[in-house]
């Protein structure tokens, strides 16, 4: 094994189990301190495929600011144990199937798309670093690129518009 | 030496390194306790510690063997693994940072070249605000585990300061990279030795960045987090023995660190200004010295600058904290941007 392999193999098992704990656990900040350790893991994913610039990013953009904001209106909730709404045994069987379809679904679109007989690219091209990434964003795809830039100031608008309502 | 396709000589040669940055940014962050207290004392006109050792120079020796013997206690009702967790993650992330920066122009041994910074990425600076992003956690995490609702609300104070001071960081720095066109910690101060500082450039930006950057580390004007009076002793309240150490510890490295970014991104770096260093002839390993003995003065300028500022100014409310934040600095950063963008654009046609 080389080791990218392993380093591959580390970082999926690192991020499955962590998705998992997000799940698993009983108190909500837990869930959002392994959601962090996930999203480390696959920062790491990024960095393997030679993505040095989204790996960064997505530790700035997700890990440090948005999962803060979600720990703050956690910690301030105070949820405790006996506020977790009690699960229906119906519900869970049926969250059960819908994931199961949802996986059927994924696993059999995989299976015959063309991208089968290839592999990810690993330590190699320079897609995802910051000249290309930029230069794609600004040429190619500019217009979809300003439509979402105007969709996050509406939202932003929004958000003052809605603060500032009382 | 390969085994794994891996050079074990560069493992080797980088361990080291850490090492020495370590150990060297631990150094310096003790004796900084001590010359905020010297520092305090010329302030206030008094002595400042002067018994243990010749001026007191063994006092922060002293300071770090009472903390380790000190009774640990762990409060019952308290989530044990994260009270742990919290200290451990400001001192890792404190000490993360120094991984991209340059300290100084490549050593020379035998026939090899050992370039005296730990990893030169291409999203250098990047790596820098993520690792201080990520330093919101220790605080918040050290809070929240300590169950008392001082601390509480001291690390929620504590991770919104940092969020919000972030922004204008990074949009102040933006002015440089614009000039520099690359993110490289090295090529940051390539350029500089080139070009001339970018203080002077970007004096706008500067200033912007070093508020901020006393916002980043809860110094005075901006030690709301800790702030004695109101939340008794902050987020670290219930912590005692070396977990305390470990808080306090990681505020004078992240001090250090902060201050020696600053001096890459504005100040030079390890160059040395009006010179031409690499005319004088002399031999690669001494020059390397001069740098770094070079950079370590502006940094510690700048530590005693910090000082200076925290006994001289009185803390900020919590809303002129925000207010300055995102009323002011924002806005500022905002327009250097955009000037400096459309000056590079006009100059550089």
């Amino acid at each position: 094994m080389s080791v990218t392999q392993i380093l591959f193999w580390f970082l999926s098992i690192l991020a499955l189990f962590g998705a998992i704990m997000v799940v698993v656990s009983r108190n909500p900040v837990h869930s959002v301190l392994w959601l962090i350790m996930t999203f480390f893991a696959i920062s790491g994913h990024y960095i393997v495929l030679n993505a040095q610039f989204l790996a960064v990013v997505n530790i700035i953009v997700y890990a440090g600011a948005i999962m803060v904001l979600f720990l703050f209106v956690i910690m301030l909730m105070n949820l405790n144990k006996t506020a977790a709404p009690k699960r229906n045994r119906w519900l869970k069987l049926a969250g059960g199937i819908a994931g199961g379809c949802l996986m059927l679904v994924l696993v059999a679109a995989l299976r015959d798309s063309e991208l089968k007989g290839q592999f990810a690219q690993v330590n190699t091209g320079d897609i995802g670093l910051i000249k290309s990434l930029g230069k794609e964003l600004f040429t190619t795809y500019v217009i979809p690129f300003e439509l979402s830039s105007i969709l996050f100031l509406s939202a932003m608008v929004g958000a003052v518009v809605l603060g500032k309502k009382d | 030496m390969y085994l794994l396709a891996i050079d074990w000589f560069f493992i080797i040669e980088k361990l080291l390194l850490i090492v020495c940055i370590v150990t060297l940014s631990m150094v310096v962050a003790m004796y900084s306790t001590y010359g905020e207290r010297k520092v305090a004392g010329f302030f206030q006109d008094r002595l400042g510690p002067n018994r243990a050792g010749p001026f007191g120079l063994l006092q922060p020796l002293a300071d770090a063997g009472k903390l380790f013997f000190k009774e640990e206690i762990i409060p019952l009702a308290s989530s044990k693994f994260l009270f742990i967790l919290g200290p451990a993650l400001a001192m890792i992330t404190a000490l993360l940072t120094s991984a991209v920066i340059p300290w100084s122009t490549p050593l020379q041994i035998g026939d090899r070249v050992v370039p005296l910074q730990i990893a030169d990425i291409n999203v250098g600076i990047l790596f820098v605000f993520a690792a201080v992003s990520v330093g919101v956690y220790g605080i918040m995490i050290g809070g929240w585990a300590s169950n008392n609702k001082f601390s509480l609300l001291a690390g929620i104070r504590g991770a919104s300061q940092m969020v919000s001071y972030e922004l204008p960081m990074g949009l102040a720095l933006l002015g440089v990279l614009l000039f520099v066109g690359d993110l490289r910690m090295s090529s940051i101060v390539q350029s500089q030795i080139d070009n001339g500082w970018h203080v002077f450039y970007q004096p706008i930006g500067f200033i912007v960045f070093f508020v901020c950057a006393l916002a980043e580390c809860n110094r005075t004007p901006f030690d709301l987090p800790e702030a004695e009076s109101e939340l008794n002793f902050g987020y670290h309240q219930e912590y005692s023995s070396m977990k305390l150490g470990f808080y306090l510890f990681a505020e004078y490295i992240n001090m250090f660190i902060s201050c020696v970014v600053m001096t890459c991104l504005f100040f030079g770096g390890y160059d040395i200004p009006f010179v031409n260093e690499a005319e004088w002839g002399l031999h690669p390993n001494l020059l390397a010295l001069i740098g770094f003995a070079v950079i370590m003065g502006k940094s510690l300028f700048f530590v005693f600058v910090f000082m200076w500022i925290r006994w001289t100014v009185p803390r900020f409310r919590f809303d002129q904290l925000m207010n300055l934040g995102w009323k002011k600095l924002i806005p500022l950063a905002l327009v250097n941007m955009v000037i400096s963008a459309a000056l590079i654009l006009w100059l550089k046609k």
